[in-house]
Order: C-alpha cells, then structure tokens, then sequence
C-alpha cells in the first residue's frame, strides 16, 4: 500500500493540480494551489495506485518474456530473445496471425456493408416499430457473448460450420453490426437532410449523392467505426472461443489454449506471445485514438 | 436505391388508391430508403435470434427427465445451482467498487487540466488488454513471487506471501482492472454533461461542497450512474476467461457461464449448455429490468448539458 501512496507523491508534485487549470470555475476555487485538499490526494493516490498495478501487471509479462531465467528474485538472470523465435514455432504463430488478420478484417468488410445502410435509414426516418428494431440491434449488446455464443455454437455444428473461418466470422458479425449501427447513427444524424436536397434540386442522381455527398461525409465516420470493430474484433475472445477450431484460431484464443493447457510449455514463450499480442493491440489502439475521442465514443455509444 | 421515394404527384390517375396508401405510408416514415435496414435486421435475426431461439427449444429437450429436465438439473444439482451465487458474489462488487470509486474520482477531475486527455487515453489501454492478458499478468504480478507480494514483504507489510491468485480475489482483482476505466470513462462523460452553472448557482445560494454534490450533481448524475452500473454488471456478470485462468473454476468461481461451457463443450451436452445459457441470460435481464426501472423512477429532464 505504501508503495502506492510513493507513487502518488510523485504524481501530484510533478503532476498538474486540478486547481490550475484553465476551466472557469477554477480561478474562483485556487485557494489552494498547489497544497492540495486531502480529498485531492487521495484522488490522485487511488489513481495512481491502479496505474501501478496495471503497469506492474503489463511489466510482469514483458520482462518474463525477455528473460532467461527467473525465480525468486526482483528481475530475471538474464536477457534473451529467444522465447519469441520459440513462441512462433511452438505455437505456429504465423499462421495464427494469418487467421486473426483474415477473420478481423472481413468481420469489418461485412459488418460495415451490412450495417452502415441500416444506420442511415435509422438516423434519417421515424417509423413505426422503430423501437421494436432498435431493441433488436440492442440485443446482441447487451446478452453475455457466452450466453448466446453456446447456442450459436450448437446451430454452427448443425451447418457444418463450427470449427471454419466462415463460423468464426459470422459469430463475430453479431456484436460487430449493432456497434457500428449504434457508433454511425449519430454521425449520420449530424449531417444536415438539407444537403442531400440540395443535391437533389440541382439534379444529382441517388448514385451521384451517395458518392459524392454523403460517402466524403461519412467517410470519418465509417473510419472510426470500422478501426472500433477492428479492435474489438481483434480482441474477442468468448465467441471466437466456442466457434474456432483447430485451424481457425484467432491469437488471442491461441493464447488462452497455450495458458489454460499448459503442462510442459514454458511461461515464457506463453509470455512472448501475450506480448506480441499486446503489441499489435497498442498500435491499433493508437490509430484508433487519432480518428475517435474515447470520451465522446463513450457518450455516443451509451446515448 | 436510397432516395427518399418523392411519388405520389406524377402517378396517374388510375392507381390513386395505391398512391395514396404510399403515400400515407410515406407520411409516417415508411418508405424505400427504409430497405437499408433490411440486411442488418436479417443478419441480425439470422445470427442471433434464430440460434437464441433454437437453444431455447433445445433446452426443453433433454436427453432425459421431461420437457424441463435440463431446468431441474440444474437447479437441484448442488454444484451447478451454487454457480449462480458464485456469479452475484462477483459480479455485483465488482460493478459497485467501480462504479462507487468513479464517482468520486470524476468528480474531482471534472474540471479541465493539463495531461488530461492523455489520462483518457491512458485508461483506455486495460479495456484493450482483454482479459486473456490481464488475466495472465495478474497470475505472475500478484503470484506468490510477484513484484506485488515482494513489495509487501520489502516493507514489512506481510510475512508470509498473500493468496491473490487462483481464488476469488484474483477474478475480482481481473474485474476491476478491465472494469474501473470502462466505469471511470462513462461517469466522467455523464458528469460532463451537467452543467457547471448548476453547482455555481447553488454556491451563490451559500450551499458547501458536499452540499451541492449532495443536492445538486448527484442526483443529476444517477440515471447515468444506473446505466453505467448495468453495462459493468453485464461485463462482470458475463466473466469467463479470467475465472478460469486466475481463479478457482471448479471451486469458488465455478461462475455460470462456466457452468454453461462445461456442460455444452465439454460433456457436449447441448440440451443442458442451452438451459444454462437461458438461465444466465434471464438472471441478467432480471436485474437488468430492476435498474430500468429505478432508473425510470427518477429525474429524467435536462441537466443543461454542453455536450
């Protein structure tokens, strides 16, 4: 615990104190500048002790990947690369990543194509049985991916498709379409009927306002909900799980398998690729944080 | 294809009825664009209502004991029915540690500051770690060699190594990590939405700080705090991975949805995995409806919002 409160000291000496900043309410309440209020504190500490962990949890992984041998000491004996080379023989990596690539992509290519129509209609009419078809995009949302994705499992199996790309893929369809209906929804209401008509009065076709109206318009959009399915797609685990077979493992189901049936594999490698995972899911992460503002994302998509 | 469909004026004479009818149809909303929902709404049905459905019915077919064997399997088999206290027992301090932790911390961060935005950014990263990875650096940080119970030990705090994993601390250790920046996130946003003019009102009416929290941004602030509790209830009820990487999966986190994978992939028991699954989703829709309820039961109106 103390560790923790170390750690806060730095934070909130080097940190910034909420008191500086520019909102207006702050010049009114700066009576305490930098010696801040124990509720300040304690904020900071709370915080910071969560970072701690999570960076002592990340940390953990990557050291033990990249080290020789490690027991009971702080650090391990040794630095070596070598559980990765081993991590994607053991593991045939290459051809996991090969899958993973293959399933995420298509589950964006057919979740925007099939849902990004469907956002439009909903952002532009009121009918009646809206609701009724709101709720039926909500659905899938809000139903634990394990409570459905058994039954979907059992259907798949009856199709012959459980165990193949095409199941995985069309497991993953089912939470990617209502987020991308929920995430472009409001996109599409923010661009003004007005325009279209105008279009239209000036004698453009519906392929000529689909093109070259609404599709530069939508464009950003479409980007940040496609990334958003990438991500997420990428890191779905409990549907790819019941679906995947041998052949159509995505990596982060490859790594579950590694973790919960290890006998005579080494952390280590296991370490490796959980690493490698990590990695690949920071830089999307971070292509995605150039194109959405996770707070608005928040908004929108609870709203 | 997706034109709105401006008919009605050039049809001739003769199919007035028709035109009519479309356009009273049209009137209400109901026109050709609104085809576009058409390939969704199928996929959708296709994909999740008919197999939901289908389990549904597999459910009453049991191998044996009737229409609602499964059901009673399940319920009188001591094991299986103690899943589902071991799922609440998780799952709902789990979502009110986050959520009880967030609303203090946003409002305290309500203001802008410098290093905001990268504290945002920051805390999206344990939502992507998933929770095949948190879960497996919670084994080896909080492991009994762990740099977390080597800290205890370098300070004097605990002499011998503290249990963390394989138990029920270890998954809700995984549920607070994954689940504290989802709550934290969707808090701060709702708090953002209630205008600050509020809580300066009120201070010039002489009101302190736990005053206006009390009687002013609070009670503004918990529909969105019900919604917010549901959306981590569902992520911690649904908890699979992590119960069986760092907990205890055939002791006190033999959680429901392990229960339901068991039964369906491992004993390949469709029937009885279908009914557990239904019975999980009920559970969940059953405190799902509480909290919509409640939350219809209080102040819905504007909260001045600026965004």
């Amino acid at each position: 615990m103390s560790a923790s409160v170390h750690a806060a000291d730095s934070t909130a000496g080097s940190g910034p104190a909420p008191a500086t900043g520019p909102a207006p309410g702050a010049t009114a309440r700066r009576r305490g500048g930098l010696a801040l209020r124990p509720g300040t504190w304690l904020t900071w500490a709370v915080l910071a002790f969560f970072f701690v962990n999570l960076l002592g949890v990340i940390g953990t992984v990557l050291v033990d990947s990249l080290g020789s041998r490690w027991f009971a000491s702080w650090l391990p004996s040794g630095w070596t690369g070598h559980w990765y080379s081993d991590a994607w023989k053991e593991f045939s990596l290459g051809q996991v990543l090969g899958t993973t690539v293959e399933v995420t992509f298509l589950v964006v290519l057919l979740s925007l194509v099939l849902a990004v129509p469907a956002s439009y209609a909903l952002a532009r009419r009121d009918f009646p049985g809206k609701k009724l078809l709101t709720t039926l995009f909500v659905l899938p949302i809000l139903v634990p991916p394990i409570a459905y994705g058994i039954p979907m499992a059992t259907v798949l199996y009856k199709f012959h498709l459980a165990g193949s790309l095409t199941g995985v893929v069309l497991a993953n369809l089912v939470p990617s379409i209502p987020f991308v209906i929920f995430t472009m929804t409001p996109f599409i209401e923010q661009v003004d009927p007005k325009i279209e008509a105008a279009a239209r009065m000036c004698g453009a076709s519906t392929w000529t306002v689909l093109t070259r109206i609404l599709a530069p318009l939508l464009l950003p959009g479409i980007l940040a909900a496609g990334i958003l399915v990438l991500v997420r797609t990428f890191g779905m685990f409990e549907l790819t799980f019941l679906t995947a077979g041998p052949t159509s493992q995505t990596l982060i189901v490859a790594l579950f398998s590694a973790v919960n049936s290890a006998g005579i594999r080494s952390t280590q490698s296991i370490d490796a690729m959980a690493v490698l995972y990590t990695g690949t899911m920071a830089v999307l992460l971070l292509v995605a944080l150039r194109f959405v503002n996770p707070t608005q994302l928040v908004t929108r998509s609870s709203d | 294809m997706s034109g709105p469909a401006t008919s009605g004026a050039t049809i001739p004479a003769g199919s007035e009825p028709k035109a009519a009818l479309r356009h009273r149809l049209a009137e209400r909303g109901v026109d050709r664009t609104l085809l576009l929902v058409l390939p969704a709404a199928l996929a959708v049905i296709a994909l999740f209502c008919y197999p939901f459905l289908y389990g549904l019915q597999l459910s009453f077919q049991p191998a044996k004991g009737g229409a609602l064997g499964a059901y009673r399997q399940f319920f009188s088999e001591p094991f299986s029915r103690k899943s589902i206290w071991a799922t609440f027992s998780l799952a709902l301090p789990a979502s009110l540690i986050n959520v009880g932790v967030s609303v203090p911390i946003s409002y305290r961060m309500r203001r802008e500051f410098r290093g905001k935005r990268l504290l945002l950014a920051l805390l999206v990263v344990p939502i992507t770690l998933g929770t095949v990875l948190t879960a497996e650096g919670i084994l080896e940080f909080y492991g009994p060699a762990g740099w977390f119970n080597r800290t205890l030990h370098l300070l004097g705090l605990a002499d011998s190594p503290m249990h963390l994993t394989m138990n029920y601390t270890g998954v809700l250790l995984s549920l607070i990590i994954s689940g504290f920046p989802f709550a934290y996130l969707l808090t701060h946003s709702y708090l953002s939405g209630i205008h600050p003019s509020l809580e300066k009102a009120a201070s010039t009416l002489g009101a302190g700080w736990w005053q206006r929290f009390r009687y002013i941004t609070f009670p503004l602030l918990l529909p969105g705090l019900l919604t917010t509790f549901s959306l981590c209830f569902v992520l911690a009820f649904a908890v699979f991975p992590s119960a069986m990487m760092v907990g205890d999966p055939n002791g006190s986190t033999h959680v429901i949805s392990i229960e339901a994978y068991q039964a369906a992939l491992e004993r390949f028991d469709y029937a009885q995995g279908s009914a557990d699954a239904m019975i999980m989703t009920a559970l969940m829709l059953v405190v799902l409806v509480a909290v919509a309820v409640l939350r219809s039961r209080l102040y819905r109106g504007s909260t001045g919002g600026k965004g």
